[in-house]
């Protein structure tokens, strides 16, 4: 079965992020951007279920500027076989990206579509969902445990209270969780190998969808920053200090 | 203006954070009804109509909506809330599976875990890992928004005044792309970790498992919850549902205690909202001393029995 992955570029987890002075967003000039956490599982997923036979297949599709084909390009050198880019200057927002995600779904038809739980900038956690009501499929989200079966698939998904498990019909879309797997590297052989690897662009007009965005954002600020505080030298200073300082046991 | 809350529950009784997103709700102003969805959910609506300033409790009693499978509970949710200027539920793990569901049906955009409401169409939400926060206003006509409960003091849980009506719906909607196959429910007698008053959490310090009775004897002095760190979790010392961070619970108690962590950004993001922060590591250049109002440099296994007699102590 053919599996579909979006990945996203975003701003590289171990990066500090700044605020702009002008309060506009935060500074994304010369930093560091990288493959989204969420999206690295969801493409090791994808390749694990090659590995295992399930999978024949692995498409992945970024959306975003030019320089998006490089986490394209990681992707393909992690193991996935061909990469679609559809490539746009502009802020793609959640349900937009949806919907360039479902144009992509009706023209391939896969039979699971992996995505990540949470893009690490925007903190969204709507794509994939989004993206299963759009196209009438069920979804698997914040899963830790993915198990195709015939035309099924079961999904174990991390929930407030534990693990829950699902069956959805194929296809279906699933979002990853932290526990699902450990991404591998790549190596170098790899990556020389997905320079090769086929790759269209195509742009949101092809696709017939209009990407402008919904909500738009006023203004972006620093939190408030937090005071360190004070050392205690043992326990007994700690709980006299809770008890009588802060009032808080 | 009229606001649909999606109450969050277990079927058996209301989830506090439905309090934490009513709150909300008033902040934007108008009428409030609440949606719950579920199956033998008779008291949840109940408790649900006596909240402060509810106006109307809609009830859909079917065993479709039992397990809160989200193809069956977005479609109801849109229909039932196409009438409405506003559609709220708590960013729960439920909230955030069928609300994105619910605006992708309605063709319009969501607000995810506002922290604050600036006015009708205006909020305040985390970004970045609660690095930077944003201020967005949302140009759909319904707004669909998730709330982090967190972000708002919680109305009575009895309002005082009249309660609501209680209105049966008989919307059965069964999308039959899912079905429910089991669970697995972590049991405790503690408090629940996103709304305890003490939370204490340990880390990769802890080095085991077994290690978090230490912690787990401390909390039940306290009336405290567990929590714990990633890293903790992807060791397996615990399971999921006790990941606080950014991608985890966030929680904001009165006090928690950081035991073995060392505070990386995407811990702090659920924690720093915190109104008191105790840290204890051996490590006098961890991170999280940046954060903490008490910390104490010190191995852990010497600290936390010790914590345990001293407490034992004063409580
Ligand atoms: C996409 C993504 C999402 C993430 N989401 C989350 C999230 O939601 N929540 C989260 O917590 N993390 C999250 N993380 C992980 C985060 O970046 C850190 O890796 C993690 O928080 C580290 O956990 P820790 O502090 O327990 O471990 P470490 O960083 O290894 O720290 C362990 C600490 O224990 C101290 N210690 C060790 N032994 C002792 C002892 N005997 N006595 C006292 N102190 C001791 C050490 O000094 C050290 O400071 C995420 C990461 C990514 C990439
Ligand atoms: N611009 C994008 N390109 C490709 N995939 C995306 C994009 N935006 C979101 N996604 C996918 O949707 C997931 C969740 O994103 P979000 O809803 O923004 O938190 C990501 O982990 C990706 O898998």
């Amino acid at each position: 079965m053919k599996v579909l992955v979006a990945v996203k570029r975003v701003i590289d987890y171990n990066v500090k992020v700044r605020v702009k002075p002008d309060n506009t967003g935060v500074d994304l000039a010369n930093v560091k951007m990288a493959m989204n956490p969420f999206c690295e599982i969801a493409v090791e997923e994808a390749v694990r279920l090659k590995e295992k036979g399930v999978a024949s297949e692995i498409v992945v599709v970024s959306i975003g500027p030019k320089a998006a084909q490089e986490q394209i390009r990681t992707a393909l050198a992690l193991g996935a076989d061909r990469g679609i880019h559809i490539e746009t200057d502009e802020e793609v927002q959640s349900l937009e990206a949806a919907k360039l995600l479902k144009a992509v779904v009706e023209k391939e038809e896969p039979k699971l579509v992996i995505l990540g739980k949470q893009s690490i900038d925007s903190d969204n956690n709507q794509t994939g969902q989004m993206l299963a009501a759009l196209t009438g499929m069920g979804q698997g989200t914040f899963a830790s445990e993915v198990v195709v079966d015939g035309d099924k698939v079961n999904v174990t998904r991390e929930v407030d209270g534990g693990l829950m498990t699902v069956a959805l019909n194929l296809p279906a879309v699933v979002t990853t969780d932290l526990r699902l797997n450990e991404p591998r590297y790549a190596s170098l052989p790899n990556i020389m190998k997905a320079k090769k690897k086929p790759l269209d662009s195509v742009s949101p007009a092809d696709l017939g969808v209009d990407v402008a965005a919904r909500l738009s954002t006023l203004k972006v600020e620093a939190p408030a920053a937090r005071q360190a505080g004070i050392k205690v030298a043992d326990v007994a200073e700690l709980v006299d200090k809770l008890k009588n300082e802060a009032k808080v046991i | 203006m009229s606001i649909l809350v999606i109450a969050e529950h277990d079927n058996s009784s209301l989830k506090q954070a439905t309090l934490n997103v009513v709150a909300a709700a008033k902040a934007i102003g108008g009428d409030i009804d609440v949606l719950v969805a579920g199956e033998n959910v008779g008291a949840v609506a109940e408790a649900a109509a006596k909240a402060e300033g509810v106006n109307k409790v809609l009830v859909a009693d079917n065993a479709a909506y039992g397990h809160f499978l989200a193809e069956n509970l977005s479609e109801l949710v849109a229909e039932v809330g196409k009438g409405y200027s506003h559609i709220l539920t708590s960013a729960g793990t439920t909230g955030k599976d069928f609300m994105p569901r619910v605006a992708a049906l309605l063709d319009v955009a969501q607000v995810s875990d506002i922290i604050r409401v600036e006015s009708e169409d205006t909020f305040v939400r985390p970004i970045y890992a609660g690095n930077a926060i944003a201020t967005v206003k949302a140009n759909d006509s319904i707004k669909v928004v998730t709330v982090r409960p967190t972000g708002f003091d919680p109305v009575a849980a009895e309002g005082g005044s009249a309660s609501a009506s209680v209105e049966q719906l008989d919307v059965v909607k069964d999308a039959g792309l899912s079905s429910f196959v089991g669970e697995e429910k972590a049991q405790s007698d503690r408090p629940d970790l996103a709304s305890a008053g003490i939370v204490i959490s340990g880390g990769r310090g802890m080095q085991n498992g077994d290690n978090f009775k230490m912690l787990e004897q401390v909390a039940d002095l306290m009336g405290a919850a567990v929590g714990a760190s990633r890293a903790a979790v992807d060791a397996g010392f615990v399971p999921n549902d006790m990941q606080v961070g950014q991608t985890g619970k966030i929680v904001a108690p009165q006090l928690y205690v950081a035991v073995g962590i060392s505070g990386a950004i995407q811990h702090l993001a659920g924690m720093s909202d915190s109104k008191v922060i105790v840290a204890i590591n051996k490590d006098e250049e961890a991170p999280i001393f940046q954060v903490a109002d008490y910390g104490l440099v010190a191995d852990l296994f010497e600290a936390v029995p010790q914590l345990e007699e001293e407490l034992k102590k004063v409580l």
